[in-house]
C-alpha cells in the first residue's frame, strides 16, 4: 500500500452546494473516490490510498490535468485505489465533480 | 441515472440499487463514508479499504412506507463480511428493533466470511440471524433480495435462510458452500465449478424458485425487484413455533424425495416439468409461467 | 532416364503400409499411432491441422505418441500452434522444424522452447503467408485434418469450421502427399461435401469430438466505461469520417464494443447503411444486435465460433452457408478477401512504438501473427477505388502528380494506453527487437510496421498518421495519445498542441464526446445473456460465458 498526497491552489471555487459525494467501487483495477466540500474555496487535497506501488509520479500527472481541467476549489477528495488505470482515475475524478456540481 | 425498470440489478453498485430501489431521494445512510468506518484488519494484509466497509445501510421510504435497508457491495471484496461490514448489519437489524419501520430488506450481494477477518465476520454472521430472529419475533418482515454477482454464498446464505421472504433473479446465486470450495473438498467429479451451468441449475435463481427456496422469481430490474419486495413485505410468514415446524417438515420432505439427484434437472423432472432442460434458456415470461405450476414452489423452506 | 515418378511410388508405399491399419480407408482411433508410424518417414514435411479454432486433436495425441526411433525430425508445416501436443512432438524428438502462424494459447511454452533450442524455428508466418508456402516451398507430405463427418469414401464434411481444411488438401494432394482425416462420426451420406472423398486417403473416427476454442465470444458484461469511450471515438472519428463499409474487426474487446455500440451510438449519429455493412470476419457473438438491426449486409468468415451454428443457419442472407444450410468458412478466401477488397482493419496489439511499429510478441510469450498483418497492410496490388479508400490516399499524398495518387486502406490501432497490469502499451523499444537477438531471428516479429499504420486509438484521442508530415510529427503525435504511459508523459506540449490545431491529434471534445457520457448503459447488450435475446433464442453460448 501507498499513500500519496497532493495540494493544489485554486482560482476559483467548484459551482454546486452538495456536501458530499462518492462514485466508483474499489475492486480490482477500479477505485472509490470521495469528495467532500471541506476545504477553503481556493484550495483542493488529493489523498490517494493506493495497492500498487511505485506509481506516485503517475498520480501526481493525473491529478494535476484534473485539477487544472475541473478547478475543483473547496474539495477535499479521498481515493481508494484497487489498482485502476490513470484514465479510470480521470473518468472517476470527473464523474465525481459531476455529482458535486448537481 | 435511469428509470429503475432500466437499471439491471445485476450491474448496479451497492449505491445505485439503493437509489433506485427506494422512493426517489428517500435514502438516508447510516455511518456515511465520509465517517471512514473503514476495516482495521485489511491494511495488514496490504489491501486497499472501502469508506463503507463494502455494505451501505440506512433508512428510507418504499411506496410511502418507512423501511430499513441494507445493500452489499459485491465487487469489493466479493462483498464479504469483516468486522465493521457486519457490524453495520447488525446495528441495522437491532435498530429496527427501535424504530418499528415496516420492514428490513437486506440487499444481499456477497461470498460470505472475508478470510482476513474471519472471525469477527463469522460473528457477526452469527449475531445477523440472531438479530433477525428477534426483529422477525417482533412482527417486522425481514426481506432478502438476491440477484448480484457474488449471489449469496457461505455465512449470507446462511442470514437468507433466516429471512422471512426471499426475491431471486436468474442471475442470483443462493448456497453456503460455493462451486469452488465443494470441488476443493470433494472433487471435480462431485463438483465441476467450471461448469457454470451446472452451478445455476444447482444454485440458481431458477432453481431456488421451483424448489421453494425462493418465494418470488423477479426480472433483473430495480423495478422488478421493488415490486417484490412490496409484495413480501404484504405475505410475510408469522414467526411462531408452527410455522418453524412446518418448514423443519417440509425440508425433511424434500430431502427425502429429491436426495438422490445429482443435479437441478432431475429434481425439476421430479417436480413434474415437462421438458427440463428448456428451464434454463427460458424467458422470465415463460419461467414464470412454469413456476406457477409448480406446488413446491410454495414450499417456503430454505 | 529421369524418374518423373518418385513421388508417386513413395506415396503409394506410405498407403500400402498404411493399409494394414484400415479397412477400407477407415481406421479406429485405436490404431493412430499405428498408422501415423506406417505412413510417416522421418524428416517428413507434415501439417498437423492446428487451425485458429478447430484442432484434429485426435491425430495429435497419435503423432505425440509415435515412437521417436521411428519417427523424427518432423518438419512441422501448421498455420495454429495450440494444443500442448502440438509442443510435446518437440520435446521427444519426433519433430524438429517449425515454420507456424499463431500460437496464441501455447505463447508462453514456445517462447521457452525457443529459447531453449527444442524448435528449430523457420519462421512466423501470416496465414496467407503460410498457405502461399504450402504451394512452394513447404508442400507437406502428409496432411492430418479434422472434420465433423465422413462416408466411407472419403467425402469429409467440415462443418462450420472449414478454415484451412482445403488449402491444406489442395497443397497436399495433388502434390503427392497423403491426406488423412479424422471425424467425429462416419456417416452413410454427409450433409455436404467439403472435400471430395478422392483427396482423402483415410478417415479416423475420433474417439471424443474434435475441440474447438471459442476464440472471439467477448461478454459484454466485461466492457469497461474506457473501451466504450474508445469505441465512440472510432466511430465518429474513422468510421463516420471516412464512410468505412467494408471492414475487418479484430477479436479484441474495443472492436467488440464497437460491434455493440452501431445500433444504439451509430443509430443515434444517423450512420446506418452508410458505414459498416460489408465484414470478412468471424461470426463475432457480439455482432448479433447489429445484424438484427439491419446494419450488416453480409459477412464472410474466416472459422466459425462455438454456439453461433443455429444462428447462423437462420440468417442466410447474411452468412455464406451451404446447401446443408449451414456456414461454409475459408479462411484462405477470407483473409485475401480482407486483405485486397476491405477498406480497413481496426484491431488492437499490446506494444506501439515511437514510429508506430506494433507487436503482440512480449518476451515471455510469442503469440504469433495470425492474420492480422494480413489485414493490417496496404496492398499495392489492389486497383479498384472506393471512397474510403481515396480518401485515405488523399491524406496520405505528400507530393507527385495527382493523376497518379493511390488510394491507402486504413489500418487502425485501437488501444487502451496502459493494458493489464498497468503495464505501458506505448514503449520506446519493442520486446519482438529483444526476441529476435536472444534466438536469432533475422526478422523481428513485428505485428504491423509503422508505414502501415494509418490510425492510433486511445482513450485519450485519435492519431492521424496519415496527415504526419515527417518522422518528428510522427513521433509527437503518438506520444500525444499516449496518455500517462512514460511515452506519453515524454511529449512536447507545443508540438502536441499544434498536431491538435491541424487536427492531426483528435480529443473526445474535439469529436464532441464527453468521458461522461461512455457509459455501459450504451451497449446494445450488457451480458451475454442479452445476446441470447437478441438473438431470438438461436445463440446457443458454452457454457463458461453462462450465468444462468
Amino acid at each position: 500500500m501507498e499513500s500519496l498526497t497532493f495540494r493544489h491552489t485554486i482560482q476559483k471555487p467548484l459551482p454546486g452546494t452538495k456536501r458530499a459525494a462518492i462514485t466508483g467501487v474499489v475492486a480490482s483495477g477500479n477505485l472509490e473516490v470521495l469528495l467532500e466540500r471541506v476545504l477553503p474555496p481556493d484550495a483542493c487535497e488529493v489523498a490517494v490510498e493506493t495497492a500498487i506501488n511505485g506509481y506516485g509520479d503517475v498520480w501526481e500527472a493525473v491529478v494535476a490535468d484534473f485539477v487544472a481541467r475541473a478547478q475543483p476549489g473547496g474539495l477535499r477528495i479521498s481515493i481508494n485505489d484497487g489498482g485502476a488505470r490513470p484514465d479510470t482515475v480521470s473518468l472517476r475524478l470527473l464523474q465525481g465533480v459531476r455529482l458535486m456540481e448537481a | 441515472m435511469a428509470a429503475a425498470d432500466a437499471v439491471s440489478w445485476y450491474e448496479a453498485s451497492a449505491r445505485q440499487r439503493v437509489a433506485a430501489f427506494l422512493d426517489a431521494d428517500s435514502f438516508e445512510e447510516f455511518v456515511d463514508p465520509t465517517e471512514r468506518a473503514m476495516s482495521p484488519h485489511l491494511p495488514l494484509f496490504e489491501l486497499p479499504r472501502a469508506f463503507d466497509d463494502g455494505i451501505v445501510v440506512g433508512r428510507g421510504r418504499l411506496d410511502g412506507r418507512p423501511v430499513l435497508v441494507a445493500a452489499q457491495e459485491g465487487r469489493f471484496m466479493g462483498g464479504a463480511f469483516g468486522e465493521v461490514h457486519g457490524a453495520k448489519l447488525v446495528g441495522l437489524l437491532r435498530a429496527a428493533l427501535d424504530g418499528k419501520p415496516s420492514a428490513v430488506l437486506i440487499l444481499f450481494d456477497t461470498g460470505g466470511v472475508r478470510l482476513q477477518e474471519a472471525n469477527a465476520g463469522e460473528t457477526a454472521i452469527a449475531e445477523a440471524m440472531r438479530a433477525i430472529a428477534e426483529v422477525r419475533a417482533a412482527g417486522i418482515p425481514v426481506i432478502g433480495l438476491i440477484g448480484g454477482r457474488a449471489g449469496a454464498y457461505g455465512g449470507g446464505g446462511l442470514i437468507a435462510g433466516t429471512c422471512a421472504r426471499l426475491a431471486v433473479s436468474e442471475g442470483g446465486r443462493i448456497s453456503v458452500s460455493g462451486p469452488e470450495v465443494i470441488e476443493t473438498n470433494r472433487g471435480a467429479e462431485e463438483f465441476d465449478s467450471r461448469d457454470r451451468a451446472l452451478v445455476w441449475r444447482t444454485m440458481g435463481g431458477k432453481h431456488r424458485r421451483l424448489t421453494g427456496g425462493a418465494d418470488a422469481y423477479v426480472a433483473d430490474t430495480v423495478a422488478a425487484f421493488r415490486e417484490a419486495a412490496l409484495d413480501l413485505i404484504g405475505r410475510a410468514p408469522a414467526f411462531d413455533r408452527a410455522t418453524l415446524e412446518a418448514e423443519q417438515a417440509r425440508l425433511e420432505a424434500r430431502i427425502a424425495r429429491f436426495g438422490d439427484c445429482r443435479d437441478g434437472a432431475e429434481i425439476w423432472a421430479r417436480l413434474g416439468i415437462n421438458d427440463p432442460d428448456a428451464v434454463p434458456a427460458m424467458t422470465d415470461a415463460a419461467f414464470l409461467e412454469t413456476a406457477a405450476g409448480v406446488p413446491e414452489a410454495s414450499h417456503d423452506a430454505r | 532416364m529421369p524418374d518423373w515418378r518418385s513421388e508417386r511410388a513413395a506415396r503409394d508405399a506410405r498407403l500400402e503400409a498404411g493399409r494394414a491399419f484400415a479397412e477400407g480407408k477407415v481406421v479406429v482411433a485405436e490404431s493412430v499411432t499405428d498408422l501415423l508410424e506406417a505412413v510417416l518417414r522421418p524428416g517428413d514435411r507434415v501439417c498437423l491441422e492446428g487451425d485458429n479454432q478447430k484442432q484434429a486433436d485426435c491425430l495429435a495425441r497419435g503423432l505425440a505418441a509415435c515412437d521417436p526411433e521411428r519417427i523424427h525430425d518432423l518438419h512441422m508445416v501448421q498455420s495454429g500452434i495450440v494444443l500442448p501436443e502440438h509442443l510435446d512432438v518437440f520435446e521427444t524428438g519426433v519433430a524438429r522444424r517449425l515454420d507456424y502462424s499463431y500460437s496464441g494459447p501455447q505463447g508462453a511454452r514456445i517462447a521457452k522452447m525457443l529459447y531453449g533450442g527444442k524448435i528449430a524455428l523457420g519462421a512466423v508466418h501470416t496465414y496467407l503467408e503460410l498457405f502461399a508456402r504450402y504451394f512452394v516451398d513447404l508442400t507437406p507430405q502428409v496432411a492430418l485434418i479434422a472434420g465433423v463427418s465422413a462416408d466411407r469414401d472419403g467425402n469429409l464434411y467440415t462443418g462450420p469450421n472449414t478454415e484451412d481444411t482445403p488449402t491444406v488438401v489442395e497443397a497436399t494432394h495433388f502434390k503427392n502427399g497423403l491426406v488423412i482425416a479424422q471425424v467425429n462420426e462416419i456417416v452413410e451420406r454427409v450433409p455436404r461435401v467439403d472435400i471430395p472423398g478422392d483427396r482423402i486417403d483415410f478417415v479416423v473416427e475420433a474417439d471424443t469430438p474434435f475441440y474447438v476454442e471459442p476464440l472471439f465470444t467477448r461478454d459484454p458484461a466485461a466492457m469497461t466505461e474506457t473501451q466504450i469511450l474508445i469505441a465512440m471515438m472510432a466511430i465518429k472519428g474513422i468510421y463516420a469520417e471516412y464512410g468505412v463499409k467494408r471492414l475487418n474487426h479484430g477479436i479484441g474487446f474495443g472492436t467488440a464494443a464497437i460491434e455493440l455500440l452501431l445500433p444504439t451510438y451509430g443509430e443515434r449519429l444517423g450512420l446506418k447503411g452508410t458505414i459498416a455493412t460489408h465484414w470478412a470476419l468471424n461470426p463475432h457473438p457480439t455482432l448479433i444486435p447489429a445484424i438484427e438491426s439491419g446494419w450488416v449486409k453480409q459477412v464472410h468468415c474466416f472459422g466459425s465460433e462455438v454456439g453461433m451454428d443455429r444462428y447462423i443457419r437462420e440468417r442466410p442472407d447474411v452468412f455464406f452457408t451451404g446447401s446443408d444450410g449451414s456456414l461454409r468458412s475459408n479462411r484462405a478466401f477470407c483473409q485475401t478477401a480482407g486483405l485486397y477488397a476491405c477498406d480497413m482493419f481496426i484491431g488492437a496489439t499490446l506494444q506501439i512504438d515511437l514510429m508506430g511499429h506494433s507487436s503482440t510478441v512480449t518476451q515471455s510469450r510469442v503469440a504469433g501473427f495470425g492474420g492480422a498483418p494480413n489485414m493490417g497492410s496496404d496492398p499495392h496490388g489492389r486497383r479498384h477505388p472506393s471512397d474510403t479508400w481515396m480518401k485515405a490516399g488523399r491524406e496520405a499524398q505528400m507530393s507527385g502528380d495527382p493523376a497518379l495518387m493511390r488510394g491507402r486502406k486504413l489500418v487502425v490501432q485501437l488501444v487502451e494506453t496502459f493494458g493489464d497490469g498497468l503495464v505501458p502499451t506505448f514503449v520506446e523499444r519493442l520486446d519482438a527487437m529483444e526476441l529476435a537477438t536472444k534466438t536469432g531471428l533475422e526478422l523481428a516479429p513485428v505485428m504491423i510496421y509503422a508505414d502501415d499504420v494509418t490510425h492510433i486509438v486511445t482513450e485519450e484521442g485519435i492519431a492521424n498518421l496519415l496527415l504526419c508530415r515527417d518522422a518528428d510529427e510522427r513521433e509527437q503525435a503518438i506520444r500525444g495519445v499516449a496518455g500517462y504511459t512514460p511515452v506519453g508523459r515524454g511529449r512536447d506540449r507545443v508540438k502536441v498542441e499544434a498536431l491538435r490545431a491541424r487536427g492531426v491529434i483528435r480529443r473526445p471534445e474535439d469529436l464532441g464526446i464527453s468521458p461522461l457520457d461512455a457509459d455501459r448503459s450504451l451497449l446494445a447488450a450488457r451480458s451475454i445473456k442479452d445476446l441470447v435475446h437478441w438473438s431470438g433464442g438461436l445463440y446457443e453460448p458454452p457454457a463458461k460465458f453462462r450465468n444462468w
